[in-house]
């Protein structure tokens, strides 16, 4: 065996082939698997998409680095249920492209986070997170209060239709407006937005104030919605093992 | 060039060299350590093993699901039953809203207060502070002020329900905003509230009198609160947002309607109830200790 690898490497083209055929086989067993994705994954019925304000938070938590300390997954660890909830699902991801999962915490998960605190909290936390956790070493991000620039989320909600999230023609044509819609609560706009998205995406003034989008308001609806998408995992755990 | 297949030592090492000779010099060809060859025969073994024993290979639509049948998500699952359950000998007895009787009970209380105070870190801290010190915004849990009640009951139903929260049976707290107060008046309103704390606002003066038309429906004729419609009291010292002139003009200007969500989806009725013993507690300065 050792002597067939001793006379190979003396041979070039056959180290070369060999080479392939070895980086093919841990190739194989990593892509194959894929290709049964549709399959493996069933998507819950009540999944709904990131809305437009939702998915420019997102961009903005992807700017800002927020995976690089957060982690989006709840593992499936006894202890890990217990503080956070029901583990993650990879169909709750299934919209997410890219998906944020992230490996490293130095702040908690934020999975579950949807709705835990108010937007009130978010406001005072994104800008100052010591001005409510004194012990905090989260950075502070006042530049947030600049207003949102939309003029890419037509196109993004295009790129995620051709990649298979369910936003239909409707929708990217209106996704700058509903994203100023979905911040002003009571609004003739706030109503298409509703008529597009449903009721389940919260429509409020996230950062405060109704006359002004800013990315606050867009990393809010982001993070209100975390865990808010389906409500699979907690059937999930509900039932005992899926 | 020396002889390709001519065995040649080094002296110094002792190892052999490649035999080659490129313009004097020569390569050695060390030996593959044998604790390595070892190492990656032994890891080889285990994860044969491995692959029997545990689920492993994908096969299309499903998996090999291994001799053992372990299955993370169940294990997850039961571990988080076995863990509440061991908390659910005295836990349950939080159950029941009979809060005299709970807080008798000194050695459930003594179990029960440590993990509420996990329990408060984990869910209210970011709010309220650590030690329910509040902040601009959010509500001092550790003083004897109250907006509805600072009987365990109400507070339970505040954390059940929130305030001004996504739930059908929530406490409203709102503020509407009275930008349509011109100006200059909204600036005298101001100072007369920022001024009702120390005693020294006059009810006589024209900004009395907008108090009274505008204001004391939900925060009493004398700005001392108390109606339980989430109006706070004006004459005392606590305050939410503040009372100084400016932060009063804010108020006015804008409305208030902080809001604290429900949290019946998130926490069990036991631990809404203790944790509603807990804060009651942080009122009465005891810091959550019995």
């Amino acid at each position: 065996m050792l002597k067939l690898h001793y006379n190979l490497e003396k041979i070039s083209m056959g180290l070369v082939a060999a080479i392939i055929v070895a980086a093919s086989i841990g190739g194989l067993v990593e892509i194959a698997p894929l290709f049964t994705l549709d399959e493996t994954v069933e998507l819950p019925g009540d999944l709904r998409p990131n809305t437009p304000l939702e998915l420019a938070g997102r961009e903005i938590y992807m700017r800002e680095g927020c995976y690089a300390c957060h982690s989006q997954m709840v593992r499936s660890l006894a202890d890990e249920l217990d503080r956070y909830g029901p583990y993650s699902l990879a169909s709750e991801s299934a919209y997410d492209h890219p998906m944020l999962w992230g490996s490293k915490r130095t702040g908690p998960d934020l999975a579950r986070l949807g709705g835990k605190y108010s937007d009130d909290w978010h406001v005072a936390h994104l800008i100052d997170p010591r001005s409510v956790v004194p012990a905090s070493i989260m950075p502070s991000y006042p530049w947030l209060t600049r207003p949102l620039d939309t003029a890419l989320l037509p196109d993004a909600l295009a790129t995620l239709a051709r990649l298979g999230v369910p936003y239909d023609k409707e929708m990217i044509a209106a996704a700058e407006a509903d994203a100023l819609a979905q911040s002003r609560p009571g609004t003739e706009a706030a109503d298409g937005f509703q008529a597009r998205y449903g009721a389940r995406p919260a429509v409020q003034a996230f950062d405060g104030d109704p006359s002004r989008l800013t990315e606050l308001d867009a990393l809010i609806a982001y993070l209100q919605s975390l865990g808010t998408l389906t409500d699979a995992p907690y059937r999930a755990l509900a039932e005992g093992a899926p | 060039m020396t002889a390709p297949h001519h065995r040649e030592v080094d002296p110094v090492t002792g190892h052999d060299t490649t035999g080659h000779d490129w313009n004097g010099i020569r390569e050695l060809n060390t030996p593959f350590p044998r604790l390595v060859i070892w190492a990656l025969v032994l890891a080889f073994l285990y994860s044969v093993i491995a692959w029997v024993l545990l689920p492993a290979w994908p096969t299309g639509r499903d998996y090999t699901r291994g001799l053992l049948g372990l299955d993370q998500r169940a294990e997850a699952a039961e571990g988080f039953r076995a863990l509440s359950g061991r908390r659910q000998d005295w836990l349950s007895r939080f159950g029941g809203a009979d809060f005299a009787a709970l807080t008798a009970d000194k050695a459930l209380m003594a179990t029960a207060m440590p993990a509420a105070a996990r329990l408060y870190a984990d869910n209210c801290a970011a709010c309220h502070g650590t030690r329910g010190q509040g902040g601009p915004g959010f509500p001092v849990l550790s003083d004897g002020t109250w907006l509805w009640s600072g009987d365990p009951d109400e507070i339970a139903t505040t954390i059940r329900h929130g305030i001004n929260a996504d739930d059908p049976d929530t406490r409203y707290a709102e503020m509407p905003a009275f930008d349509w107060i011109e100006r200059p008046d909204r600036i005298a309103l101001s100072r007369f509230v920022a001024d009702l704390p120390g005693g020294a606002a006059d009810f006589e003066t024209p900004a009395g009198g907008l108090f009274t038309e505008n204001c004391a429906t939900c925060h009493g004729d004398t700005g001392a609160g108390g109606l339980s419609v989430g109006a706070p009291s004006l004459t005392d010292t606590a305050t939410l947002y503040g009372q100084d002139p400016e932060t009063v003009m804010e108020t006015l200007r804008h409305g208030r309607a902080g809001l604290m969500p429900a949290w019946s989806g998130r926490l069990s009725g036991a631990e809404i109830n203790l944790l509603a013993l807990y804060v009651t507690q942080l009122g009465q300065g005891s810091g959550g200790r019995p």
